[in-house]
This record gives C-alpha cells, sequence and structure tokens, in this order.
C-alpha cells in the first residue's frame, strides 16, 4: 500500500515538473539581420520616440554617464543588484538580431528572444496591456537607434532566484498577460489614461506595494511603495497630502514637473516627468483624469480652499517665535525661499505646509531633498534647490525636518530622524 | 562638462559636479561680485539667481545648473540702476559691504514676490542674509522704498 503510495506521489510529482516544464519552455525566436532603418516609416518611428518617452524606458535603460538605451543601469532589489540591459539595435550586446515577434514577445510575455524569462523589474506585467500597434511603433523607434556595444554587467542575485527557469513559476503565480480591455462606463479620456498608468507608464511599479515574491499586491494598487531610498506616496485617497490631488494639480505636475499644492518632481520621480515631455497634451490630461477619479479628488474639492488655508494658517500658529532655535534654523536655511506672506501660496514659493514629503508616513522624500537638492532640469524648470547635505550635519537636517513636522502638520513626530538621516546619507555616498 | 548661461552670456566649466558654484563663479568665470560668507548655507552673502529664483551659490552642485540661466550682481542691471540697488545707494546701506550683493539680489528677489512687503515678509525672507555691521535697519527701509520704486514703475508702464 505504502509502495503504491509513494509510486502514486513520484509520478504526480514527475509529471507536475514535466507540465512544469512545459509551460516554462519557451523556444527562441530566429535572430534576424538587423532591419534597415529605412524600412521603417518616420511616423512610425516618431510615435515609437513619443511612447518610449511616456514610458521613460531610458530612466532603466542607461547607466549614469552612459550612453542612452545601453544599459547597466543598477537596480537595487531585495533580491539583490539587477542591471538593465542595452536596448540599443547592437546585434551583439543589444538587440540588433531581435525580429518584431521576439520583441513583442518580451514585451508582452517577458520572454527574451532566445527564450529565458526575463526578470520581473523589468515591467512587463505592465506592458503586456499594450496594444500591437504601440509595440510595434516601439520596435521602429528602438531599431533605428544608433547601435551600441555595451556588454552587460552580470546581476548580483543569488541562488535560487537566479534560475530563470523559476520565473515561469513567479509568472503562474502573478502574471496576467493580456492587452488592456477598456471600460465601457468611462469616457474615453480616462480609459485613454488607464491604458498609459496601467500599461506604458507602468505607475504602479513603483506606487503599489510589493509582495515578498516582488509582484505588485494587485489588492493595494497604488497603495504607495518605498524605491530607492525614496517613497512613493499613495495614488489613492489614502495620499496624506492637505490639498486634494485635483485634475489641475496632476495635470501641472507631470506636464511642468511642479504642482503650487503639493511640490516637486524630484528623485525617482524626475525621470518619469522628463520622459512624459515626449507625449501630448492630452495624453497628460487623460493621466490627470484617471488620477483625480482614482484618488476621489471630487469628494474633496468642495473643501479644497478651506484646506489649504486651515493648513497654512495652523503652521503660521505653530511656527516658534524669533527665538526658537529650530525656528531660527529654519529661517535661516529655508524660509527666504519657502516663506508665503498669506495663504494662498506663490506658485514660486513651495510651501512646506502642502507639501506631500512632510505629511508622509515616512521622512525619507524630506529628507533626500534636503541633503541632495533639486537640479535646474528636475522639479520646477529651470530652478534649483541648493544641496544641504555638505552643510548642515544630520543632527541639523533632523532638526529641521522634526520642525516641519511639528509645526506643519498636525500629524505625529517621525521616530529616529537624525538616524535615518544618517542611513540616507550612507547609501548616497556608496551610490557616488 | 557643464554648460550654463551666466548674465547672459554661455559659459562651458569643466569641474567636479559637486564643485560649489561659488567657486565657478570666482574663480573659473572671474566674477567676484558674489562673496564667499559661511560656505553651509547660512549666511546669504553668495546668493545669486538662478532662473530668477534667489539661490546660495556656496552649496549649489555645478551640475545642477547644467542649462540654467545664472544672474550675479554684476549682471542684475547693466548699469547698476536696478531699483534695489537705487534705493541702497541712495539711503547708504552698506557698511562694510561684504555681504551686500547678497542682500541686493535676495531683495531684488523679494520685491518681485511680495511687490508691498510688510516687515513680517522683509524679517522672513532677508534673515537669511547676515550683515555683521548690523544695517538691518536700513536694509529694510530701502527694501521698502525699492519697492515703492517697482511699483510707481510698474503703474507708469
Amino acid at each position: 500500500m505504502f509502495k503504491k503510495l509513494l509510486i502514486a506521489t513520484v509520478a504526480l510529482g514527475c509529471l507536475g515538473l514535466a507540465g512544469f516544464g512545459a509551460l516554462a519552455w519557451k523556444p527562441a525566436i530566429a535572430p534576424v539581420a538587423r532591419p534597415a532603418a529605412g524600412s521603417f516609416a518616420p511616423e512610425l518611428v516618431a510615435k515609437g520616440e513619443a511612447l518610449a518617452g511616456g514610458g521613460y524606458c531610458a530612466a532603466c535603460h542607461t547607466a549614469k554617464g552612459g550612453e542612452k538605451f545601453a544599459g547597466g543601469y543598477e537596480m537595487a532589489t531585495p533580491f539583490g543588484a539587477i542591471y538593465s540591459t542595452n536596448i540599443t539595435p547592437d546585434p551583439e550586446t543589444g538587440i540588433g538580431t531581435w525580429s518584431e515577434a521576439a520583441f513583442r514577445r518580451a514585451m508582452h510575455e517577458g520572454v527574451s528572444r532566445d527564450g529565458s524569462h526575463l526578470l520581473p523589474v523589468f515591467s512587463y506585467d505592465h506592458f503586456t496591456k499594450l496594444s500591437d500597434d504601440d509595440v510595434r511603433a516601439l520596435y521602429a523607434y528602438f531599431m533605428t537607434r544608433t547601435p551600441v556595444h555595451a556588454v552587460r554587467r552580470p546581476n548580483g542575485i543569488p541562488f535560487p532566484f537566479n534560475i530563470r527557469y523559476l520565473q515561469a513559476g513567479w509568472k503562474l503565480l502573478f502574471f496576467k498577460p493580456g492587452r488592456f480591455e477598456p471600460d465601457a462606463t468611462r469616457s474615453a479620456e480616462w480609459n485613454r489614461g488607464a491604458y498609459l498608468a496601467l500599461g506604458l507608464s507602468h505607475c504602479g511599479a513603483c506606487h503599489t506595494p510589493r509582495n515578498l515574491l516582488g509582484a505588485e499586491k494587485l489588492g493595494n494598487a497604488y497603495g504607495g511603495a518605498v524605491i530607492d531610498n525614496w517613497v512613493a506616496p499613495a495614488l489613492t485617497a489614502a495620499n496624506p497630502a492637505p490639498a486634494p490631488w485635483t485634475h489641475e494639480e496632476l495635470y501641472d505636475y507631470l506636464r511642468t514637473g511642479t504642482s503650487k499644492l503639493h511640490g516637486t518632481a524630484a528623485g525617482p520621480m524626475f525621470p518619469v516627468v522628463q520622459g512624459l515631455r515626449a507625449l501630448p497634451d492630452t495624453d497628460i490630461r487623460a493621466l490627470a483624469t484617471y488620477f483625480a477619479d482614482l484618488d476621489k479628488a471630487a469628494d474633496e474639492l468642495p473643501h479644497m480652499s478651506g484646506a489649504v488655508s486651515l493648513a497654512m494658517s495652523s503652521a503660521l500658529a505653530k511656527q516658534g517665535g524669533p527665538f526658537d532655535p529650530d525656528a531660527r534654523l529654519y529661517t535661516a536655511a529655508c524660509a527666504s525661499c519657502h516663506y508665503n506672506a498669506t495663504n494662498a501660496p506663490l506658485a514660486a514659493r513651495p510651501d512646506l505646509a502642502l507639501n506631500s514629503a512632510v505629511h508622509l508616513s515616512d521622512p525619507s522624500n524630506l529628507i533626500q531633498v534636503m541633503l541632495r537638492g533639486i537640479s535646474s532640469e528636475a522639479g520646477m524648470p529651470d530652478v534649483v534647490m541648493p544641496a544641504f547635505g555638505g552643510a548642515l550635519s544630520d543632527a541639523d537636517i533632523a532638526r529641521i525636518a522634526a520642525y516641519l513636522r511639528r509645526t506643519r502638520t498636525s500629524l505625529p513626530p517621525w521616530p529616529d530622524l537624525a538616524a535615518k538621516v544618517a542611513a540616507i546619507r550612507r547609501q548616497y555616498d556608496t551610490a557616488k | 562638462m557643464t554648460s550654463f548661461h551666466i548674465n547672459g552670456s554661455l559659459v562651458m566649466v569643466d569641474a567636479e559636479d559637486d564643485t560649489p558654484l561659488l567657486w565657478v563663479i570666482r574663480d573659473a568665470i572671474g566674477l567676484t561680485g558674489t562673496k564667499f560668507g559661511c560656505g553651509i548655507g547660512m549666511c546669504g552673502a553668495c546668493t545669486v539667481h538662478v532662473g530668477g529664483r534667489p539661490t546660495r551659490s556656496c552649496i549649489t552642485p555645478l551640475a545642477s545648473v547644467n542649462g540654467a540661466e545664472v544672474t550675479t550682481i554684476e549682471g542684475l542691471d547693466r548699469e547698476g540702476r536696478h531699483p534695489v540697488q537705487k534705493a541702497w545707494a541712495d539711503l547708504q546701506v552698506p557698511q562694510c559691504g561684504y555681504c551686500q550683493s547678497g542682500q541686493i539680489m535676495q531683495a531684488a528677489s523679494l520685491i518681485k514676490d511680495f511687490p508691498s512687503p510688510t516687515d513680517q515678509d522683509i524679517d522672513a525672507v532677508m534673515a537669511g542674509n547676515l550683515c555683521r555691521c548690523m544695517t538691518y535697519v536700513r536694509i529694510r527701509n530701502a527694501v521698502k522704498q525699492a519697492a515703492a520704486e517697482s511699483r510707481k514703475v510698474a503703474s507708469d508702464d
């Protein structure tokens, strides 16, 4: 009896393995000679360029100081360092021998030309929603770039996560392939926004928290997550900023990199805004429509001006007299740019009583911006925030953060601020 | 290589990305009207405009002004006749003068943001610009006079 059971178990196991093997095995797609640049219609290439911007492909596929799209960008994941691939049409080190079918399979199914499974740091779980037409345009764009010979850096992920075959198991658990399906009950603009957010611009890749195996928790879509020592805030009604993210605020933020009532796009959000510049206004409006619906801004709209002036006036009341040492430090370091005279902030003076970074439960974004500043290319166009990392001690950065939290919000204080500043500074120095 | 405009002219600077903008302005470009005070963004002597906004150049990394428009005290007005400069001369604001280019750059942007500045506005915005000669009372008066002239010019236009 026991023997029979054993045989049955082994047989079932083998069958299961064989089944998994069959499922996991993907054929290589034959290499092709690189199509001549002239074989692609210029309009198709131009469309691909806009889409590559909207997907901000360059952000991950370009190393710091490296050639555009030549890969080598380091992504620190909980599983180890992963280096992005070269997506220029170089035949040896890039995608020069990829046919359109191979490219489409990578985008839609997360499988490389040689049949190996791609790692989910490549957001194929989003790109699977892209239409065939858009994938064709992207292919045309990438195949007409200048080929760059750049050998890929080997990933630093340990066994068993480095077994590509096992990625098929991950896909079985978490990956739902399929094109975007519009919601007929919604407007065309909303659906366009949803297509961009869920597919091309893969917003959930950063803004949706991930489970232990690195898959997005779809039950908590856009719930906010930590990425590269920055916080990607919640894009739902759970977003803690005092002013709602209305259509107008979202549009300003995504189009110009700054919004009057929330702040500027810095850190990992900056390359996103930079990429989105390639998309037309109508697409940015569509994204704003989708997210303004998602975060229920309409419900808060009637109270908006009240919420803004309440946040600013209570900050004014709590900000401390001229002999409060915290207030003095803040005044010397920050107020010359961030002070506002009335309860209506000036666009050029980002008000910290409204700023998202001061209201998040994690102080990372505020600390990051204080340490590094914001370059003229990021955030508010042409304007710079100096970097206080070399000027102020961990204790002083922590003091300013604690002071802002105490005076600009009614939220609980951030714990262990100085240690957090030191940790972020260490990570930043190592990266340099 | 970082390139940006300074007082309208394009400059290309070959220096480390984290070189303070102030060093580049004074040592590489040779414009010495902007002063080094504390080196940690706490005194305001090094204030210049980047993209029209007052910025402490001693803690601004060179790389972060790539492509930007920088204006120093030399470029605020070709004849040195900006309303703030006129008010400064008229009311004899400077004493030793060291902090004054920073004060003037900060004040020029203050009256743009707040055309009729109150004492509170002036204190909040100018508090980051220290003056060891204690000319604060005259600074405050000059800011108001410059603001009044700018309002008059604006209403005449």
